[in-house]
């Protein structure tokens, strides 16, 4: 069973339609790159993925539950990383991860999912500070943190490193990986495009609401006999 | 720095800050309009009735003033007849000049004139509209001191005050010897002035609370985490509306206490409260608390519905006016008038916001008109269910994230409103 089948998905905004019969599978354990130029569609999707937008037409599965009609299903395996968010300013980092927590599991599994959340967001006696004196790095790390320690089958992370040094954006891109190979599937948007060459297995390339260009990086970088993803990026979206 | 003057026009000229200025400047004109008109019913003659026990010369010429500067609706013999007419015609007072009215006076005492008043309400309005018998009862004093003066035998101070007001207020059913309207007034004026004042500030503090809080987790996403969520819209909403509705419980408590020492301390010199009944009982308050928690949840509710539109924490900041607005109207009206004395627009005005009931609860319940507290109870407990039921619904769909029309382009990401910047035309920068 795939971990996420979007069919012909087409999602309006009063007249304007901001994806236009956009189709895609990913597969258990695969990190799928969704990249494009500003406007192209991709947060859109990643909100219907994630049950925050009603789908105009087409559908969505993630791991066989229909987004529409069984939201709350949908809801239980995944994990959806905003770009540019933020936590409660007013929870320290534990709080704050304790409350997330709280929403799948109880008792020593909370704990222990907790402590998971620890690990990874390297906070260290931080993670007793209330968030609102967190840097934007340090905020970054702690909401990675969250989206991860909840082991979801579908992680949805859009712009996972922004605000992160290249050290803590190498960690967590270790981390993904690690998630992956555990068998965690990821749909992962960036305009780092050295990012997205190094972790996704597979690249779909949507400009103005539509997938233009699919593909491995290799198969990608061959075809438009492109040194990097940058200038496949550049050639297809000039094109 | 003419473009940085344009620009700051542009920025700060918006409808957001605009609408918020127009509509109260209309508030204002509208109480300005309230306020002109107790101005010219102060200048109609009251209405009276006057009673002449005593038959001599002086009270004729009091008489005969009275029937001069007011608009006497009976002029006889019987005080019950008199009360009656006052009552049919919504008339001021009766005024009774006893027996041995002209006898106390050339005997050098004060010749006594009761005035029975007919008190219709507590408010700012009603209490101005006294005053004009007032007048009336001084200009019979001078009318009469003015025959007086230079009449052998009788004292100066007689001659110049001859008569003593023994006033009797009757209002809303209570009789209160020795007491006059104004006095009454200002023992009210704690419920009519300074409670829907701390209830409008309670009602906005608490609403601009969750609006805010809205447009911050908008602006933060944290709503957008929160949302996907393994749990049921209903359960978001409810949970928030629990937790605010819990601070307001807190600060209807607060208030309470604080109410009840105030109430306590309370005193208006010759007048003790309790002597007529005017004093709240422990159900009473528990009724107050009830309505002031409602009219809090109503508040909390309107507020979420408002901060759905709010699509970051400086947009909430201009979401917020209406619950002001909302506040501020009844608290100006009940204020002004008691709730039985406004026409029936007002009245289905006052009764329809929920933040009216709470304002007006005290009063109400100290004047035993449980009717119309209770009525307010159950309009709000229907009100809050409704307005509940419409922020769960709008939780439900992409208005949540989209908000206004105009921000529509919200949900669709930074990139994507870029794009729409763009396509509205040349020079119009791109964003991230």
């Amino acid at each position: 069973m795939n971990a996420l089948e979007v069919r012909d998905l087409v999602k309006a905004f009063g007249n304007v339609q901001a994806v236009r019969g956009v189709s895609f599978e990913v597969a258990e354990g695969e990190i799928f790159g969704l990249i494009g130029p500003n406007g192209a569609g991709k947060t859109t999707t990643l909100r219907v993925i994630s049950t925050l937008l009603q789908v105009t037409s087409g559908s969505v599965r993630v791991f066989g539950h229909d987004v529409t009609r069984e939201a709350d299903d949908v809801r239980r395996i995944i994990s959806y990383l905003p770009e540019d968010a933020g936590a409660y300013k007013n929870l320290t980092g534990v709080e704050y991860l304790t409350f997330i927590a709280s929403f799948f599991r109880h008792g020593a599994e909370r704990r222990a999912m907790v402590e998971r959340g620890r690990v990874i967001a390297d906070l260290g006696a931080r993670l007793e500070d209330k968030v609102e004196t967190y840097s934007k790095g340090m905020t970054r790390r702690l909401l990675v943190a969250r989206t991860l320690m909840v082991e979801p089958r579908l992680a949805i992370l859009d712009e996972p490193t922004s605000g992160l040094d290249v050290i803590n954006a190498q960690e967590i891109r270790a981390l993904i990986k690690g998630y992956a190979r555990e068998g965690t599937a990821v749909v992962l948007s960036s305009h780092n495009m050295l990012e997205v060459e190094l972790l996704c297995d597979r690249i779909n390339l949507i400009n103005e609401g539509r997938i233009v260009e699919a593909g491995t990086p290799t198969e990608l970088k061959a075809k438009h006999h492109a040194v990097n993803i940058e200038e496949v990026f550049s050639k297809v979206v000039s094109a | 720095m003419r473009v940085i003057v344009r620009k700051e026009l542009k920025e700060l000229l918006t409808p957001q800050t605009m609408v918020p200025i127009v509509a109260m400047s209309f508030i204002f004109a509208a109480l300005g309009g309230m306020m002109g008109g107790i101005g010219e019913a102060l200048e109609e003659k009251p209405v009276v009735a006057v009673v002449d026990q005593d038959g001599s010369a002086l009270s004729g010429l009091a008489v005969d003033y009275v029937e001069l500067n007011s608009k006497v609706v009976y002029n006889g013999s019987s005080t019950d007849e008199a009360q009656q007419a006052i009552e049919d015609r919504e008339g001021l007072a009766v005024i009774v000049v006893r027996q041995g009215f002209q006898g106390d006076i050339l005997s050098n005492r004060t010749g006594t004139l009761e005035v029975r008043w007919n008190m219709r309400g507590a408010g700012i309005a009603d209490s101005i509209s006294t005053a004009s018998v007032e007048v009336l009862l001084a200009g019979v004093d001078q009318q009469i001191s003015a025959v007086l003066v230079g009449t052998t035998g009788i004292n100066a101070s007689i001659a110049l005050a001859p008569t003593a007001r023994n006033d009797t207020t009757v209002f809303k059913g209570r009789v209160m010897e020795g007491v006059s309207p104004s006095t009454v007034a200002n023992m009210l004026s704690g419920q009519s002035i300074v409670v829907p004042m701390i209830i409008m500030m309670l009602v906005t503090m608490a609403g601009g609370m969750v609006i805010s809080s809205m447009g911050m987790e908008k602006e933060t996403k944290t709503l957008e985490t929160l949302l996907t969520m393994p749990v049921k819209r209903t359960s978001i909403v409810a949970g928030k509306l629990l937790g605010a509705a819990l601070v307001g419980l807190i600060m209807a408590t607060v208030y309470m206490v604080g109410f009840g020492f105030y109430m306590n301390s309370f005193t208006v010199p010759g007048l003790d409260p309790a002597d007529y009944d005017l004093t709240l009982s422990a159900a009473d308050y528990a009724l107050v608390g009830a309505s002031l928690f409602l009219a809090l949840l109503a508040g909390l509710a309107i507020s979420m519905l408002l901060g759905t539109f709010a699509e970051n924490f400086k947009a909430a900041q201009s979401l917020t006016f209406p619950v002001v607005m909302l506040a501020m109207i009844p608290m100006f009206m009940t204020m002004f008038l008691d709730f039985d004395t406004m026409p029936a627009a007002g009245q289905t005005l006052v009764f329809v916001i929920p933040f009216s009931h709470p304002m007006m609860a005290v009063r109400a319940l100290m004047l035993d008109q449980y009717a119309l507290v209770l009525a307010g109870i159950a309009y709000m407990a229907v009100f809050d269910v409704a307005i509940i039921w419409v922020v769960a619904h709008i939780f439900k769909t992409d208005r949540l994230l989209t908000g206004r029309k105009r921000m529509r382009r919200g949900a669709m990401g930074k990139g994507a409103r870029a794009l729409l910047g763009r396509q509205r035309g040349p020079g119009t920068p791109p964003e991230g």
